[in-house]
């Protein structure tokens, strides 16, 4: 399976609105916890370790320009 | 508050009424703005008798709202000034979106084909106030029952249960007038509101924006370019550029909370930044500059009995998106057919209470819109920024991040969903023409359907013969029968109107909102939906 990278979720706006305000009122700590938790739950849900190894390239740093 | 006219088109004229006992009068408006000013000419147009009170001799300079969308210009084509916006204004279709100095994407606005009109137009401000002025000129010497005062300001408001008390101070003292109903355009700081000590609650936004308008004969593109965290020096966390007539560019920089605004108000230190901005040899000059903050808040009810408010007056956004002239239009578009009928008795006077709900549906959306936009150009949290450059990074390489970048969503037209208003929706039809949402425009063999929809209510049938009555309860209702063999070259009416069903009847409001549809209808069917359109009744 290729990891979708074309827009997938719909109502963008209310999702990212609904994603942040999951960090409403935590410290940095205990946001950095909330996004590890979160990483591990959609990766059980993806499944997939292949699809999962595609997630990691495409999230990675992007090169520096030159 | 005092500011320069832009143009001088109703200056001061005393009148009989300063020396005599309050005159009642059937309609008056406080406030000639935009919202103001197609609020009148949409009533006096239909006969009803307006007074409009200005506390101005004309149009403020400063080019403020400049970005019109496509159901304003509908809207406005309707009330006769259209043409001239459109021909004036800057059509543009394409966006770009940096990231300091890397260019993320880029969008097209362009729409489908088969619309009388463009997605948007850049347009400043006193332009369109002058052209409504000017059609409103026309339409008086028609005969339309419309009366524009200016320098009559109206400094306190009694309202009583079914009518309002006004006094109004002129350059020669001042006096009271009486209205059966009261229509507040006053803007966002409305002396109406205050004076009735109504509330108006919303949130804050902590920062500030510098607009400064430049006149140049660059050759940038027509296009909207914007900036995260802009490259150039001082040029704050995000910075625009848009085209506007005359050669005037709207650049606009983000300077934050903390700021002093006579120092960066003052010429010299704007031209550093718009140097910065546009680099070495650029030669122009500085047009009009502003910094404002903002909010988002809305009234809790745009009725308060025989007063009602319309525009900034009732619902404040901030400027990303441009939902504040453009919904403020959709407000006069919803109130004047309403307030029309209540005046000629035809309709009840629980009709203006959809107004009310309708427009606050409108109002709730577009602060909702806004406030994200906002939430995204000002993350409020170290969390929201990390979330925030992480999706710009993203976008660059990654289509589906794009659509999270939110630099404003640009104002599209209202759908009344589920409101009282609505009939049946009787067939399953194509979701955008759906019963509350405002009809899509569409190529006949001749011109187009929205120009065939003039303000009054309205039969559609496509493919389909039937008896209708040509009123309902006093209340006109126009026919056009089309056919999609006859009307539909391009085949855009089908698709819009029919989707799969061969046939439709649709009864239409007159702001062009379908009211209900139906694949087929009888007389009875339609004068129930139209009697539920003017309030009079539930829907079956």
């Amino acid at each position: 399976m290729t990891l979708i990278l074309t827009p997938n979720i719909p109502d963008p706006d209310g999702f990212y609105d609904e994603l942040l305000a999951l960090h409403d009122g935590l410290s940095k700590e205990e946001s950095d916890a909330l996004n590890a938790r979160l990483i591990l739950v959609l990766g059980n849900h993806i499944g997939d370790r292949d699809v999962l190894r595609q997630a990691f390239e495409a999230a990675k740093p992007p090169p520096e320009d030159g | 508050m005092g500011y320069d006219l832009a143009f001088r088109l109703y200056p001061y004229a005393p009148v009989a009424a300063q020396g005599m006992a309050a005159q009642r009068h059937p309609v008056v408006i406080v406030g000639g703005g935009p919202i103001g000013m197609a609020t009148a000419l949409d009533l006096g147009r239909k006969g009803t008798p307006v007074l409009v009170l200005d506390d101005h001799e004309g149009v403020g300079q400063g080019s403020r709202a400049i970005c019109f969308a496509k159901r304003t210009l509908e809207i406005a084509d309707r009330l006769g000034t259209g043409g001239a916006m459109v021909d004036k204004g800057v059509v543009w279709n394409v966006g770009k979106v940096f990231h300091g100095d890397n260019k993320l994407f880029e969008f097209n606005l362009q729409p489908e084909d088969g619309h009388k009109n463009p997605a948007f137009i850049n347009l400043q401000q006193p332009y369109f106030e002058k052209f409504l002025v000017e059609e409103i000129r026309r339409a008086q010497a028609e005969g339309a029952p419309i009366e524009i005062r200016g320098k009559h300001a109206v400094t306190d408001v009694v309202a009583e249960d079914d009518f309002a008390r006004l006094t109004v101070v002129t350059p020669d003292g001042p006096y009271q007038i009486e209205a059966d109903w009261l229509i507040a355009c006053d803007g966002a700081r409305s002396p109406v509101r205050t004076a009735m000590g109504l509330s108006f609650d919303g949130r804050v936004f902590e920062d500030n924006f510098l607009i400064a308008d430049v006149k140049m004969t660059a050759d940038f593109p027509t296009e909207r370019w914007f900036w995260f965290e802009p490259p150039f020096k001082n040029a704050g966390q995000s910075a625009l550029l848009h085209k506007q007539p005359d050669d005037i560019w709207r650049i606009d920089f983000q300077l934050g909370w903390d700021i002093d605004r006579e120092a960066e108000l003052d010429p010299v230190r704007i031209c550093e930044r718009v140097d910065a901005m546009l680099g070495q040899g650029v030669d122009y000059e500085l047009e009009w500059t502003s910094i404002y903050t903002f909010q988002c808040r809305r009234m809790e009810a745009f009725r308060h009995g025989r007063v009602l408010f319309a525009g900034d007056s009732a619902h404040q956004v901030s400027p990303f998106g441009a939902r504040g002239a453009n919904s403020g239009i959709q407000d006069a578009d919803n109130l004047a057919w309403k307030l029309d009928l209540v005046v000629k008795g035809l309709a009840p006077e629980a009709l203006l209470d959809s107004y009310s709900s309708e427009r606050a549906h409108g109002a709730d959306e577009n602060i909702l819109n806004s406030t994200r936009a906002t939430d995204f150009l000002t993350p409020k949290s170290e969390i929201s920024k990390v979330f925030r450059n992480a999706v710009l990074e993203l976008a660059r390489d990654h289509a589906f991040a794009r659509p999270l970048v939110n630099s404003g969503r640009l104002s599209l037209p209202c759908v009344y969903d589920g409101l009282p208003l609505n009939g049946p929706d009787a067939f399953e039809g194509p979701a955008r023409t759906r019963v509350g949402a405002p009809c899509v425009d569409a190529p006949l063999d001749q011109g187009f359907l929205l120009d065939r929809l003039p303000g009054a209510f309205t039969l559609l049938t496509i493919n389909a013969d039937m008896p209708a009555p040509d009123a309902v309860d006093g209340v006109a209702l126009n026919r056009l029968a089309l056919s999609t063999d006859a009307h539909d070259p391009s085949g855009a009416l089908r698709e819009r109107y029919l989707g799969a069903a061969q046939s439709a009847v649709y009864l239409i409001r007159p702001d062009q909102h379908v009211a209900a549809r139906w694949k087929a209808a009888d007389a009875g069917a339609v004068g129930a939906a139209m009697r539920t359109a003017l309030g009079k009744e539930p829907p079956a």
